[in-house]
């Protein structure tokens, strides 16, 4: 059974090639066949895959094919496969599977539906490569390939310039840190001579001491991509803009899948991490500054899409904070619900979105929970989870097991769950906001367009996994812990679990409430609290992301077109012109002595003759 | 006496726009080299003076048809003999 794993990349990416190349001419109804079935195929597959590995052992690779072999360097086509990998596995293909079940149906009548699929397939391919790869060159392949899937599905409406720029962006910001990862793999293989992942793991720890300066640097520029990918401070930005893109889309690609890839790649590479305490400890920091700029960003927005694009960066921010601590395999576990709920929110929307003729404004909509219940329960299950609803959502049982690695593990401290409690509040706030303003009150939009079945299936499916996905937190955290060292407690004074869960849970009680009081209950206190100029200059501090644009913008784009304008003429190019130039003068006099007369050439061979002899004569 | 009637033939064609006084003093001149040939053969007592000059009179029988055939046609095209008439033909 196991040896079926290479088909689970390699069956959506044969899809990929035969949308692309036959897409025009098969039916909409052939392309959502070829789209949805390849990665149910591939889903089954990784189902299929788990009771094998569970009877086998803790680890499997599988390799195919030697890739290349250059003066030593030699990686080769390999998957490998342990708890953490097949976990993400399973998560991705399954929830990519819901999603392009979704999109089969919310993609209808578009006129790139093939195309629409065929890249989701090939992210869905370069995905499950980047998740399964052996050597860290080939999970690069899988690295760029998403990154290149995300920005031809941002900008896959690509008629609108703004979806064109979007695309761009997130390209261009995510290049950053690709730059420092590949910098990083770079050093690795100088320092140690391979890249296969569970040799260069072994390697490391047996040459390198604790927070040597080759461990550290690594580790800080396999951050940097991750923090790139994940949009973690400071390379955030492109997050929120990616939301031009179509919404299934969003769900996959910017919430459930692609955006974890940073926390799979240091879980994946932990021991390097442990080897660098420093940027283990920056790994924290900037998780834990992440969750509440995100946060504060999501409170004040006012587009459905970009209130949750937020809130995925502030959950991968609590991510980045498990792992910053230690508690690797409570990062693994949240990111399967953070999939399974942010998937469902962003599903969920999309119905909205769609149900109201393309309105993303959630002041524009309102009282849609008996228009469109089925939603609205759904919404809620998602939403609750997300906050946290304690004792029932899986949410909340990953969320807590993070802010307990936070408290009790050797690298934490305790502004670090403070800073957890605070996101709890924050997170339940602005996700209570949202459904109260969305689905409370009255309707400003009539609805249009109801869902069919192909989008509830998804959607229900995922609304109980969001619930039933904390259920197995023990079994699921033991699992993880054959592949990552367990989360080690020492800090378990003054706090006990059952303490901090308490805490979490008012916090989230705390941010509901007052999401009640502000948006449902008493409307008349946003107003007044929106009328101090103090508050209207926080909300539009806040409502642009920090300033985090208006920064780049001045610091890095401008100057940047104000030197490409400087060198608009192409000074290097100067020299080659010049070239040319004289070419073309000398054509121009030598064409002026063809005039056309006989009797000038016949005078200039006449003068020919004489100079020739006279020259012969006189020397 | 060749280089005589060669500059004659040439000083000709260049002052002359004339297409028929073009064509002579081509002959001209053609007739000079054949002059110098006969002259070069007879001083150093060679028959080869003589075979050139031969050459020289067919080619310059061949040469003159051809020339009288395309002045026909300039004539026909531009309504005058003026060589400088044809410059429009310039690359």
């Amino acid at each position: 059974m196991l040896q079926l794993l290479w088909l689970i990349p390699a069956i959506p990416f044969a899809s990929t090639l035969v949308l692309a190349l036959f897409g025009r001419r098969m039916s909409e109804r052939m392309v959502a066949i070829a789209g949805v079935g390849s990665v149910g195929l591939s889903a089954l597959i990784s189902l299929a895959i788990v009771p094998a590995f569970l009877a086998s052992g803790t680890s499997y690779t599988q390799i195919l094919w030697t890739w290349m072999n250059v003066a030593g360097f030699r990686p080769e086509i390999a998957f490998y496969l342990d708890p953490v990998s097949l976990l993400m596995v399973v998560v991705v293909t399954f929830v990519s599977f819901l999603i392009h079940l979704y999109s089969a149906e919310f993609m209808e009548d578009d006129e790139g539906y093939a195309r629409f699929f065929a890249y989701m397939n090939l992210f869905v391919a370069s995905m499950v490569v980047l998740v399964l790869a052996d050597n860290l060159l080939l999970l690069y392949l899988g690295w760029e390939g998403v990154g290149l899937c995300s920005y031809l599905l941002i900008g896959f409406w690509y008629k609108d310039p703004v979806n064109g720029l979007a695309a761009r962006k997130a390209f261009i910001v995510t290049r950053a840190g690709d730059t420092a990862m590949i910098v990083g793999l770079f050093i690795l293989f100088h320092s140690l001579g391979t890249l296969q992942i569970q040799d260069l793991m072994h390697l490391a720890s047996a040459r390198w001491p604790v927070g040597s300066p080759y461990a550290t640097a690594a580790a800080a520029l396999l951050l940097g991509g991750a923090v790139g990918k994940s949009a973690q401070l400071p390379l955030q930005t492109w997050l929120p803009d990616a939301m031009a893109g179509p919404t299934p889309t969003s769900a996959l690609i910017h919430a459930a899948t692609m955006v974890t890839a940073g926390v799979y790649l240091i879980a994946r590479t932990h021991i390097l991490f442990s080897l660098a305490p420093d940027v283990q400890f920056a790994v924290a920091v900037v998780g834990a500054a992440t969750i509440v700029v995100a946060g504060c960003s999501a409170l004040t927005q006012s587009d459905i899409k970009r209130i949750l694009a937020y809130s995925t960066m502030s959950q991968i921010g609590y991510m980045f904070l498990a792992l910053g601590v230690g508690s690797w395999a409570a990062a693994m576990f949240h990111f399967m619900t953070h999939a399974f709920f942010k998937g469902l929110l962003f599903l969920a929307s999309g119905v909205v979105i769609e149900a109201l003729h393309h309105e993303h404004n959630i002041f524009r909509m309102g009282g849609l929970r008996k228009e469109l219940p089925i939603v609205f329960w759904t919404f809620l299950i998602g939403g609750c989870s997300l906050a946290g609803l304690p004792l029932v959502t899986a949410g909340y049982f990953s969320k807590d097991f993070i802010l307990w690695g936070a408290w009790t593990s050797p690298q934490s401290n305790p502004a670090f769950w403070i800073v957890g409690i605070i996101g709890v509040l924050l997170t339940g706030l602005y996700t209570f906001r949202l459904i109260f303003v969305v689905f409370f009150g009255s309707s400003h939009t009539p609805v249009t367009h109801r869902p069919h079945y192909r989008i509830i299936v998804p959607v229900i499916l995922l609304a109980a996994l969001s619930i039933v996905g904390g259920w197995f937190k023990d079994s699921l955290v033991a699992f993880l812990n054959s592949a990552l060292p367990p989360l080690s407690e020492v800090h378990v004074n003054g706090l006990t679990a059952t303490l901090s869960s308490i805490v979490a849970g008012l916090a989230f009680l705390l941010g509901l409430g007052l999401a009640y009081l502000f948006f449902l209950g008493k409307p008349e206190y946003t107003e007044s609290l929106m009328r101090g100029g103090l508050m209207r200059a926080l909300h539009a501090f806040w409502f642009a992301d920090w300033g985090f644009d208006w920064l780049y913008d001045r610091t890095l784009v401008r100057p940047f077109v104000w030197i490409a304008t400087l060198n608009r003429r192409d000074v290097v190019d100067s020299a080659f012109t010049a070239i040319a130039r004289c070419n073309q003068t000398a054509y121009y006099a030598l064409s002026r002595t063809e005039s056309g007369r006989l009797r000038w050439y016949a005078a200039a061979v006449g003068a020919g003759a004489v100079v020739f002899i006279g020259v012969i004569l006189f020397t | 006496m060749a280089a005589i009637l060669f500059g004659l033939g040439l000083a000709a064609l260049l002052v002359r726009r004339n297409a028929i006084f073009t064509l002579m003093s081509i002959e001209v001149m053609l007739n000079a080299a054949g002059l110098a040939f006969v002259a070069a053969g007879a001083r150093w007592g060679h028959a080869d003076g003589q075979v050139m000059f031969l050459f020289i009179l067919a080619m310059a029988a061949a040469e003159v048809s051809v020339g009288l055939a395309l002045l026909l046609r300039l004539h026909h095209l531009f309504k005058s003999l003026d060589i400088d008439a044809a410059s429009t033909m310039r690359g």
